[in-house]
């Protein structure tokens, strides 16, 4: 990689030129600067609302890209070793959809685990793609949703040969993955195109000793979100296309949605990240997985707590486990995972990721110092020592595989009427549930709805997950298809 | 030439002291270390620009650390001191013979080592044979240990830089944990008069009396500590700070003290109302 060029940042060199120039502006944003609204100006500082700006000449366009973004995204597309990497301010959701509303049109198949986050699962309902949901497996011990086994992602390739392509979690939130390289080479066998949601693998292209990235495993596209572990703002994002991806038609593909005001904010950030991660990248991914080694260490010695690693690799469905996440399964405390994250926030203001069921998930980035990590370890001794309980009685899984009644769009457009949760059983669900975080969805538009997934919700709901997904906002109600 | 060090109490509130000369100055790996020579207040120790301690007013903030907890319970003979690198309360602490067992936690071993070459008047007692230091975070230490200790005591630094894992619920809790059923713990417990620092207070008071059973707080005068009125929390499993004095036992060891006695020490519980009502409001 050219060192030389890695360093240059061109979206941001044009930002701080524009700002010198001192230009009168008589275009939006109507703020002007931060002058047309102090308070926002104090709030945020001045140097941001200088640099929130809108799309002119020399500032190009991320609608088509000609000069500056254009350049910011060949750097990118060169630290990341893809053919044409494109920015997205729409988060990583707008990149997921952008992949599937690529490569599949309505009625065409795609191939994915049913663990996938709620944004592809949205993307079918957009497009009208169907799904084919390959099993994830499943961790009886931790209760989660592992990665798919090549076996099943090649029978399900051999049963649907018209599908047009394969999706793949790369890692899970939990930290999981499938065996990329193989399943590339499965699915291109059979023509079919791979794509790749790495949310969570952004330091997957520049640790070391990392599992494979998507662009490296040969993976036709993927969505990478920059801002969850590579440093750039939240919603920024990145998707990369490699070879045999017609990425002027993806271009044109992201356009349909993506907003035509995109920020310069959000864009510089992903600017700033990529020189970050090209320069710095394998030092900050080597401190992050100490930190994450060293708090497993420790929270393993506290007993009850399981913060699990490699040792759950087994070549198939955990592939491989990804180092820098620190997931920690709680059950054996006697609480659930969001018991866990509540109590740590609530009485320790300790912010994590996500609880679920049985797990927590603490993100750890270069950004943490090592108080912190005693702070996390010692409040989870603490809540052990005052909390624990007998684990008699709790839910032991997080996933639960879904019958498909009918497609996405089909269920969500359908004629839909609206019923006491507790009393939808056997009707086929016409819209989402989920806790979010993590949101992968319990129930999906056309999903029927069985005792042992009402059973979960009311139990997830009074442990005080965070539920998401339903027109009713209590989710006391839901709709479904009226047959 | 006049030289001046100068430390913000508030934004817009600073004390500035004269300086002499300076001692020493360098940077550990967490935190600025400097020594002063001033005219009023004797060697001064500095770190990341707080005035920690001075050679003329320290023996008011070490003795009111040790011999409250001593009095009160003069069967102590395991004790944990968390931060204390200038070495002031080891030096109150080892003048009792009935202690066993000192162990202290200081993260930073530069300080440890700058106070021992500048500072003999605090550090003098660091080679005393029952005090066995261990360098490294004290969160981390402490976690570890399980009805070990008969009196924990914190002297740390403020609630930011090095010392902030010190101020935590989490940490208090561990503390409770590595204390014996009739433990004693005594900590920094900031100031009520300038609102960041009762702040900090009101959140010190409020982690502590998640874990323990007796809470209760006691000031002394620090002239070169923000405002000058400072406290420190006495938290404990079992014993009340004043019902439950040994004055008279105390008083018979004939310990030499500048600032503190028993009168004083049962005084010292008495709060002003402002911060009654603050710390009723944590």
């Amino acid at each position: 990689m050219d060192h030389f060029s890695q360093k240059r940042m061109p979206l941001q060199e044009a930002l701080e030129k524009h700002r010198l120039e001192r230009m009168a502006h008589f275009d939006v944003p109507g703020h002007k600067g931060g002058r047309g609204n102090k308070e926002l100006k104090y709030f945020l500082g001045e140097q941001t609302l200088k640099t929130d700006v809108n799309s002119m000449k020399p500032l190009d366009n991320l609608c088509h890209p000609v000069s500056v973004i254009k350049e910011a995204q060949e750097l990118a597309a060169e630290a990341f070793r893809a053919k044409e990497a494109f920015f997205i301010v729409n988060g990583t959701t707008a990149a997921v959809q952008a992949m599937i509303m690529a490569t599949c049109k309505s009625g065409e198949k795609v191939i994915m685990p049913r663990n996938v986050h709620r944004s592809a699962i949205n993307a079918l309902v957009v497009c009208g793609a169907i799904p084919v949901y390959v099993n994830p497996g499943t961790n009886k011990r931790l209760g989660i949703a592992l990665g798919m086994s090549v076996r099943d992602v090649e029978q399900a390739i051999l049963e649907n040969p018209d599908a047009k392509a394969v999706m793949v979690n790369n890692p899970t939130y939990y930290g999981i993955c499938s065996d990329l390289k193989k399943i590339v080479k499965v699915a291109h066998a059979h023509d079919m195109k791979v794509l790749v949601d790495e949310a969570h693998g952004t330091h997957f292209y520049f640790g070391e000793n990392m599992p494979i990235s998507g662009m490296a495993a040969g993976a036709d596209m993927a969505a990478v979100s920059m801002h969850k572990t590579g440093g750039s703002l939240t919603q920024s994002s990145l998707l990369l296309c490699n070879e045999n991806v017609n990425a002027d038609y993806v271009r044109q593909v992201i356009n349909l949605t993506q907003t035509t005001s995109g920020s310069y904010l959000l864009m510089s950030s992903l600017d700033i990240a990529r020189k970050n991660l090209s320069l710095n990248g394998k030092e900050m991914f080597k401190k992050t997985v100490d930190f994450a080694e060293y708090a497993r260490q420790e929270i393993n010695k506290l007993g009850g707590y399981y913060a699990y690693a490699e040792e759950l690799v087994d070549g198939d469905a955990v592939y491989a486990f990804d180092k820098t996440k620190l997931s920690i399964h709680t059950r054996d405390v006697g609480l659930a995972g969001i018991e866990v994250y509540d109590l740590l926030r609530d009485d320790y203001g300790i912010q994590i990721e996500f609880g679920d069921i049985g797990n927590i998930l603490a993100i750890i980035s270069a950004g943490d110092r090592n108080l912190e990590i005693e702070r996390l370890i010692s409040a989870l001794s603490e809540i052990k020592r005052l909390h624990q309980k007998d684990k008699a009685g709790m839910f032991d899984h997080e996933y639960i595989n879904p019958k498909v009644i009918m497609p996405p769009q089909q269920a969500f457009y359908s004629n839909k009427k609206t019923l006491p949760i507790m009393e939808s059983e056997n009707e086929i669900c016409g819209e989402f549930v989920m806790c979010y975080p993590p949101g992968i969805p319990i129930l999906a538009p056309g999903e029927l709805i069985t005792a042992e997934i009402l059973n979960y919700i009311v139990y997830a709901k009074e442990k005080g997950c965070f539920m998401t997904g339903t027109q009713d906002m209590k989710i006391e109600n839901i709709q479904v298809v009226t047959k | 030439m006049e030289l001046w060090f100068s430390e913000p109490h508030t934004k817009d509130v600073k004390l500035s002291i004269k300086v002499e000369k300076q001692i020493y100055c360098k940077h550990s790996k967490y935190q600025r270390i400097d020594i002063f020579d001033t005219i009023e207040f004797g060697r001064i120790l500095v770190l990341d620009g707080y005035l920690m301690l001075t050679e003329k007013d320290e023996f008011i903030y070490h003795e009111m650390i040790s011999h409250v907890p001593m009095a009160v319970n003069p069967n102590i003979k395991n004790v944990l001191v968390i931060g204390a690198g200038d070495g002031g309360t080891i030096r109150e602490l080892t003048k009792y013979y009935t202690i066993e067992n000192i162990d202290m936690v200081e993260i930073d071993e530069m300080v440890v080592e700058a106070c021992r070459e500048f500072l003999p008047q605090t550090a003098g007692k660091l080679e005393d044979n029952r005090l066995h230091i261990f360098y490294e975070d004290g969160l981390r230490f402490v976690r570890t240990k399980h009805e070990e200790y008969d009196l924990i005591i914190v002297d740390s630094t403020d609630p930011f830089g090095p010392g902030e894992g010190l101020f935590t619920r989490e940490f208090y809790g561990n503390c409770y944990k590595a204390l014996k059923e009739d433990g004693i713990l005594i900590n920094q417990h900031e100031s009520p008069f300038y609102q960041e620092d009762a702040k900090s207070m009101q959140r010190a008071h409020r982690n502590i009396a998640a874990s323990f059973q007796i809470q209760m707080v006691y000031q002394f005068h620090l002239p070169t500590y923000p405002s000058g009125h400072w406290f420190f929390g006495f938290a404990s499993k079992k014993f009340h700070p004043i019902k439950d004095i040994h004055a008279e036992h105390w008083n018979n060891l004939g310990l030499e003290t500048r600032y503190y006695n028993t009168d004083l020490h049962k005084g010292a519980f008495y709060i002003p109302n402002y911060v009654k009502e603050l710390l009723e409001n944590a």
